[in-house]
């Protein structure tokens, strides 16, 4: 019987054919953990008594949540996580400066390729499966032992297979196709299954976007959310790769639990109202809701594709005076091709903030915290009650091209809205 | 071995971030964290949970971030058990692996109401609305994970297994 994409990975790493269900003990080829996550994790694997992490080249440490450090506790967390990697003479550990958000930085440097088993102390692990390698989310004791041993337990997970057909519209991108994707499942729609993205929508699809769909997996309960390598991965790779991958494709006999085909020629740019991803409405659905602050970033959309939208739509223009808008760059790598490109000069023209890469106000932390009945347009990915701010704030989710247009009218818009013509 | 309390009943897809929200993740501690579980839901919750007390909840419970940040608040405000229709996968994993007991039950979380008094029987998985008198059986542990339970969670299981079970 044929496998599926997540199915065929696993089963490389085990040596042996899998099925879902199976519990399985796979070695991993990386091993990820953040600002929040390393502390538990490290005195977790304190515990377990090895002295030595499994590899130091496969250990990456990443403090970009609350970092620079916004308070004392925060300092004191990520001096735990300096001194471990440190003492563990860890070789990719990402000190401010030379940081980005977890989910954008290690692609980008090259560390995950096709064909790997990455585990990270973060759910937006997932992310990586866009490149055709099978990544998961976890807490901070499973990573321990990963860290400890390089193996992790866990179980195959069916497929779900989603197939995108048509042409999109205009300003529609992967924020847009995975926001729809969630409405129509739900938030558990895909709960303990892998995600297949396939179709010729998703063939024509960006990498920057692709990052994106990927990413928000999890956000429909999702295990992994994967993507088969093509010529637009393969482009990609040639830049950023640092080792030999493996391609790995599903079967045309492999077992998928479930298949949705969606038409993505019907798809409008989508915005997921409070306090569920799934929440989603058509931009033209919307009605008039004024916003207090829209934020463009994160390792949903703080790619340099996203950049090149967002200031697309804000050149020329200018941010609502009720509006902050803040923009943060996924790392530092694309924060110099922001400045690069003038892209960098467009937003502050605009009246935008622009800040060094971090997750910040994503998830609450810092960078642009909401008041009591605040609104904010976000290219994040979640919009739970009191993620970015007080319990009453709103965080309405969408792509960088609805966040741009909304920041210049200062209500939830479309760029179909703003006046014409185009710089 | 049983375990008996009062039950706090919640919604379905109960988030990591309602549980425990990031802005506390600049803690670590069960203790620490305990204070602030499920804040943004009902700010004096924290303070009303006692020592032994049961959350009841719907369906994904746990959903979002892979923080353990979330199980190991609701283990330090004294919470014995989650009874849920179903759990979040990172979720259950962490909340296993830290020793917190978390049982699937879609009648018990649609049956239960605020207050009742429910005992839980670890072994059999039998669940008791003392209230009402009612008796539901949740899903048996795959082997797997009673093994990380007999052990005492994930990491006291890892040194067995390298240690061969000098530990
Ligand atoms: S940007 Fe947001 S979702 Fe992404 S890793 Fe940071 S906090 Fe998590």
């Amino acid at each position: 019987m044929g496998m599926t994409l997540a199915e065929a990975i696993l089963a490389a790493h085990v040596g042996a054919p899998v099925h879902p269900g199976q519990l399985i003990d796979v070695p991993v080829d990386l091993v990820l953990a953040n600002d929040i996550t390393a502390p538990i994790a490290i005195r977790e694997f304190e515990k377990i008594g090895v002295g030595k992490v499994f590899d130091r080249d496969k250990v990456v440490l990443v403090p970009d949540h609350f970092t620079p450090n916004k308070d004392i506790p925060s300092a004191e967390q990520c001096q735990q996580v300096r001194l471990f990697a440190r003492r563990q003479e860890l070789t990719h550990y990402f000190e401010v400066g030379r940081l980005g958000i977890e989910h954008v930085l290690l692609p980008e440097q090259g560390l995950v390729v096709p064909g790997d088993v990455v585990v990270g102390a973060d759910s937006h692990t997932c992310t990586y499966g866009a490149l055709g390698a099978f990544a998961t989310g976890m807490g901070s004791t499973d990573i321990a032992v990963a860290m400890a041993t390089g193996r992790i337990w866990m179980k195959v997970p069916p497929t779900f297979r989603f197939i995108y057909r048509g042409e999109r519209r205009p300003w529609v991108g992967g924020k847009d196709l995975i926001l729809y994707t969630i409405g129509k499942i739900g938030v558990d729609g895909a709960r303990y299954m892998a995600m297949e993205f396939t179709g010729p929508a998703i063939e024509s699809l960006p990498m920057d976007d692709r990052f994106t769909m990927s990413n928000m997996a999890i956000e429909a309960g999702g295990k992994a959310g994967l993507i088969a390598v093509d010529d637009v991965t393969r482009a990609y790779l040639a830049e950023h790769a640092r080792r030999p991958y493996r391609e790995f494709r599903s079967d045309p006999d492999a077992v998928f639990a479930e298949t949705l085909e969606i038409d993505v020629s019907e798809i409008e740019p989508q915005v997921a109202f409070p306090h569920l991803p799934s929440n989603t409405r058509p931009i033209s659905q919307v009605g008039n809701i004024p916003i207090d602050q829209v934020v463009i970033g994160s390792c949903t959309n703080g790619r340099i594709g996203d950049m090149r939208l967002a200031a697309e739509i804000l050149r020329g223009r200018s941010v609502h005076p009720n509006v902050r808008c803040i923009v943060i760059p996924g790392s530092q790598e694309v924060m110099r091709q922001m400045i690069r490109e003038g892209l960098a000069e467009v937003f502050l023209d605009a009246g935008a903030a622009i800040s060094t890469p971090t997750c910040g106000p994503c998830l609450g932390g810092h960078m642009g915290i909401l008041a009591a009945g605040e609104r904010c347009v976000s290219t994040t990915n979640r919009n739970f009650i009191g993620r970015m701010g007080h319990r009453t704030s709103e965080v309405y989710l969408a792509g960088p091209a609805v966040a741009a247009a909304s920041a210049v009218l200062g209500r939830i818009a479309g760029p179909d809205e703003l006046p014409a013509p185009w710089a | 071995m049983k375990l008996t309390g009062k039950a706090w009943v919640f919604g379905d897809n109960i988030d990591t971030d309602v549980i425990i929200p990031a802005r506390r993740l600049n803690m670590s501690t069960a203790e620490e964290l305990a204070k602030y579980v499920m804040e943004d839901l009902d700010p004096s919750l924290a303070g009303k949970i006692e020592p032994g007390d049961i959350f009841v909840a719907g369906k994904n419970f746990g959903c979002g971030s892979s923080r353990e940040h979330a199980p190991l608040a609701l283990k330090g405000a004294g919470v014995a058990c989650v009874i849920a229709e179903s759990f979040a996968r990172i979720f259950y994993r962490n909340a296993i692996n830290i020793g917190l007991p978390i049982l699937e039950s879609p009648e018990a979380a649609r049956r239960i109401r605020q207050g009742d008094r429910v005992t839980v029987d670890l072994s059999t998985g039998i669940i008791t609305d003392e209230t009402t008198g009612e008796q539901f059986q949740s899903e048996p542990y795959p082997e797997f994970i009673l093994q990380i339970i007999r052990a005492g969670g994930l990491i006291a299981k890892t040194r067995q297994d390298l240690l061969g079970g000098a530990a």
